[in-house]
């Protein structure tokens, strides 16, 4: 491994961990609307959160580019984000998402409400049930979804570079790395990349499967 | 205490709840059979559902009123909730589950003291231990310290011993029976199991398919029900249709299968009735008895003996079928056993007629 493919292990390591910590927030807020109660649009904004899932990244992050880029939003505020890392956090958030919010729902789904009604009657407001009730008896699903979203982030290609190019040093990841080292004929630094994503992934998915059972089991 | 529900509706998936009810005894019992809506009352007070109308007024506190949109949130209620199954938080230790609800920052401090709560309900070998390590009497005291150290002014119990088995349930009474007594707390209990109702409530409320069938204090209930589906409900355990034959000086004469009973005459012109007489006010005579002031007096052949706990549940043929709750001992005096002739002696006061 030289010096550059480190460079891009730590840059995908670090980005995906940041676009899975920022995904938190909405990601929960998001689940947590989806897995309770019945509102107006509820199914639109389900299928919208879906949509990345089951869609060619790569048209994901035409959207991304086009909405972001000179002509879109972009052009409105003086603040680049295409071509920048900015722009492969924006595309591994979009990208992982829908993984978080679904794990996340599924184990709201399966908190009883009545642990949460009979908190408020001791006492506990909205936000204090939510995060000393709701959050940690889904907490093994939250985490399971945060490392597959992890994982899924770790492993993006299609819409990154669209939005994001591949430019090494600065918007190349592990997946952008491995593709340009073998359309290069670089073929020994495509496989030590694949190697580094290789454990990468299978350290995150064995995590994440290791929450997924002991909730299972608890 | 005064709980004031006035214009409550809520449609239910089988029928509407529909309650106007003023509560002012400090335990009452919210009595009924599964599915009349008793957990939704609770749920409507506690502020965990919202209803079509309601006007609820805690003392001078006004809680929920729909006219005029307003509804105080759970959490600022001040209302304890022990529901059916609990709902300990599996997550928290005993100890955690207990400080939930109780309040750090507040001026007035707490209504009952940690240590008072925990010795009344003998929780202190239970403090150090995880929720699912407890038995089902134990999770029942900590679900009900954990409403009290919340400083509730009104405790909400649902079903308090339905989820406990015969010997478990005879260990909880007193403990409720204590938490009456000790802390003096307004109490709505909803249950099915009259011995609950009639040993911790002052007052009863009856509810049937969502409606208010009858309020009173318990003993007028229980002997004296307003019809007969309460009647039958309440645990009356003779209850056979009846005509009254005819109303002299307040005593009516009841036809009853091929007996003729002396009662109260009821306030009514109806001649169909129902007739209600409770197991504990048969008398069984072995002799013929002698001359005394019980207007009724039958003679019956004994179809049945069913023990009952320290009692026995003897099934009579009067002329009409009878069940008389006589005690194990006088079971044995009398000799008891199917088909054993026995003399029933009923007081007039004790056959309760409910128009049909």
């Amino acid at each position: 491994m030289t010096t550059a493919d480190w460079q891009i292990v730590w840059f995908t390591v670090w980005v995906a961990a940041l676009s899975t910590l920022t995904i938190l927030p909405v990601g929960l807020a998001l689940a947590f609307a989806l897995a309770r109660g019945n509102w107006p649009g509820k199914s639109i904004v389900e299928t919208f959160v879906t949509l990345p899932l089951v869609m060619p990244p790569v048209a994901t992050g035409l959207i991304l580019l086009t909405v972001l880029g000179k002509h879109g939003l972009g052009g409105l505020i003086d603040f680049r984000i295409v071509f920048t890392w900015r722009a492969v956090l924006l595309a591994l958030s979009v990208m992982s998402l829908p993984l978080l919010v679904r794990s996340a729902r599924t184990a709201f789904e399966e908190v009883n409400p009545r642990l949460e009604q009979i908190a408020r009657t001791l006492g506990a407001g909205g936000w204090r049930v939510f995060f000393t009730i709701t959050v940690p008896l889904a907490a093994r699903g939250i985490v399971g979804g945060m490392l597959l979203a992890f994982a899924r982030a770790l492993g993006e290609f299609g819409a990154t570079i669209m939005v994001a190019g591949n430019i090494p040093g600065k918007t190349q990841t592990i997946s952008l790395g491995i593709f340009e080292n073998v359309t290069i004929g670089q073929n020994a630094q495509a496989y030590h990349l694949l190697g580094a994503s290789v454990v990468l992934a299978f350290i995150a998915v064995w995590t994440s499967e290791f929450f997924l059972r002991r909730k299972k089991t608890a | 205490m005064s709980l004031l529900l006035k214009k409550i509706s809520l449609p239910l998936a089988h029928f509407t709840l529909e309650v106007n009810l003023e509560m002012r005894q400090r335990v009452t019992a919210v009595f009924g059979p599964s599915g009349a809506g008793k957990t939704s009352l609770l749920d409507l007070i506690a502020g965990l559902r919202r209803a079509e109308s309601a006007f609820i007024q805690l003392d001078d506190r006004v809680l929920t009123d729909t006219a005029k949109n307003f509804s105080v949130a759970t959490h600022r209620r001040g209302i304890g909730y022990v529901p059916q199954d609990l709902a300990l938080f599996p997550h928290l230790s005993v100890r955690q589950n207990l400080f939930y609800g109780r309040k750090s920052g507040e001026t007035t401090g707490p209504l009952f003291s940690f240590e008072h709560v925990i010795k009344v309900l003998e929780i202190e070998p239970l403090i150090s231990r995880g929720v699912t390590e407890l038995s089902g009497g134990e999770k029942q005291r900590v679900a009900l310290a954990r409403a009290l150290l919340a400083s509730p002014r009104l405790l909400l119990l649902d079903e308090p011993l339905a989820s406990l088995d015969a010997p478990l349930k005879e260990k909880i009474i007193p403990y409720l029976a204590r938490i009456r007594e000790e802390f003096q707390i307004p109490m709505l209990c909803v249950t099915h199991d009259r011995f609950v109702a009639l040993t911790l409530a002052d007052e009863i409320v009856v509810l049937m398919g969502g409606r208010v069938m009858q309020t009173g204090p318990v003993s007028e209930v229980f002997t004296r029900p307003a019809n007969a589906a309460v009647a039958k409900f309440v645990g009356v355990e003779t209850l056979q249709p009846g005509k009254i034959m005819s109303v002299a000086d307040g005593l009516a004469t009841v036809n009853v299968g091929s007996a003729t009973l002396t009662a109260l005459a009821p306030p009514t012109d109806s001649r169909d009735v129902f007739v209600c007489i409770r197991g504990e006010e048969v008398i069984l005579q072995r002799d013929v008895a002698t001359a005394s002031s019980v207007r009724n007096r039958l003679s019956a052949r004994v179809l049945s003996l069913r023990p009952e706990g320290a009692l026995v549940r003897v099934e009579l043929d009067a002329g009409f079928p009878l069940f008389a709750l006589v005690t194990r001992p006088a079971c044995a005096e009398l000799e008891l056993h199917e088909s054993s002739s026995v003399t029933v002696l009923i007081k007039a006061p004790a056959i309760h007629l409910v128009p049909r």
